[in-house]
């Protein structure tokens, strides 16, 4: 029997956002242990570099220029400069090589 | 009580805020809108319809796990195998959510801890831990009502022109979250010597074992892989250099 791709999509909407609001609503107070602490401190971090490097090369079509963004990108962050600059540095570092590489 | 900055948010507090959302959500929204662009030409290989690509968008927003799902739809698999497929690919937000639980002023009421909730993706979740202090929720409002739209828009556009954006401009986009990314982590790194080290490891370590996973062709996919480096790393920093055992007021 063919499965219903509107019962597919309503099942991964439901799971997703379950997932996502569990954590949030049932952890009301600030959690006290000292290791999980800690823990969390790190959680984004750590999780949001493991996402960035190597994806950040291979997201390119010449890795050259996706590693040429990373560190650009590092030097400015490093520097002091927002979300918005960063993102659109590396853009246009990766727009403009792509014309040589 | 006299009015204390710290306690509650005024209705210009969360003005502010909600625009200071909306202005750092135009980047992540325009990474988005790129991404979905080719996960709605996927999608259309899949049997979706546009409608379906912008529904399913809107109130999913999660690349990897869309992606798992629209390839069971056109394999016609079973509806648990959807709901397993989903809880795998997503299982980071569960750590996201909860580090996030962590941000909020006692007092913020349930459904505006729902409402956040729902909103976490990788990059608002990155950008509303890196807001200052607690977050105020309508700072994540904000970037969520520009990027959600754009997410869905991507997907549907994918869908109905059925072929990618020009490569070279797709390239380039695809660096706008990363850059994110980096605008995030590197400035507390300098900071803290501790988040300096968490952060380099963790490059290296993501580097190694997912070429690690290439080189062996094992089935792990890259959220899998996510979620462990995730747990092992911060775990690992947690016990060499535990935070330090602040007053409230910590940030």
């Amino acid at each position: 029997m063919k499965h219903n791709t509107w019962i597919y999509l309503t099942l991964m909407i439901l799971t997703t956002n379950l997932i996502r609001v569990i954590p949030i609503t049932l952890i009301r107070g600030k959690i006290k242990n000292r290791f999980l602490k800690s823990f969390l401190y790190y959680v984004p971090y750590v999780t949001l570099a493991v996402m960035t490097f190597p994806a950040m090369v291979q997201a390119t079509n010449s890795p050259i220029a996706g590693a040429v963004a990373l560190i650009l990108g590092v030097i400015a962050a490093w520097c002091g400069l927002g979300l918005f600059p960063v993102s659109i540095l590396c853009c246009v570092t990766v727009l403009v090589l792509e014309f040589f590489l | 009580m006299l009015h204390n900055s710290n306690v509650l948010n005024t209705a210009d507090d969360n003005r502010k805020a909600f625009f200071k959302g909306l202005q750092d959500g135009v980047p992540i929204a325009m990474g988005y809108f790129a991404v979905a662009f080719s996960l709605g030409f996927m999608a259309k290989k899949c049997t979706l319809i546009p409608l379906q690509g912008f529904i399913g968008s809107f109130f999913t927003r999660a690349s990897a796990g869309e992606y798992g799902v629209y390839t069971m739809v056109v394999q016609d698999a079973s509806y648990l195998a959807v709901i397993v497929m989903s809880l795998i690919t997503n299982l980071r937000y569960l750590l996201m959510s909860t580090s996030l639980s962590q941000k909020f002023s006692p007092k913020t009421p349930l459904f505006q801890r729902i409402l956040v909730g729902c909103c976490v993706t990788d990059e608002i979740f990155g950008i509303s831990i890196a807001y200052p202090g607690d977050l105020n929720p309508w700072y994540t409002w904000g970037a969520a009502a520009i990027s959600t739209p754009l997410w869905a828009l991507g997907t549907m556009s994918g869908i109905i022109a059925g072929s990618v954006l020009p490569a070279r401009a797709v390239s380039a986009l695809s660096v706008a979250l990363y850059g994110m990314f980096l605008a995030i982590i590197i400035p507390p790194s300098r900071k803290d010597r501790a988040v300096l080290i968490a952060v380099a490891v963790s490059f290296l370590a993501s580097f190694s074992v997912r070429a690690l996973v290439n080189a062996l062709s094992l089935s792990l996919s890259d959220g899998i892989v996510t979620i462990v480096l995730t747990i092992v790393i911060a775990a690992a920093a947690a016990l060499i250099k535990p935070v330090a055992d602040e007053p409230e007021e910590a940030s």
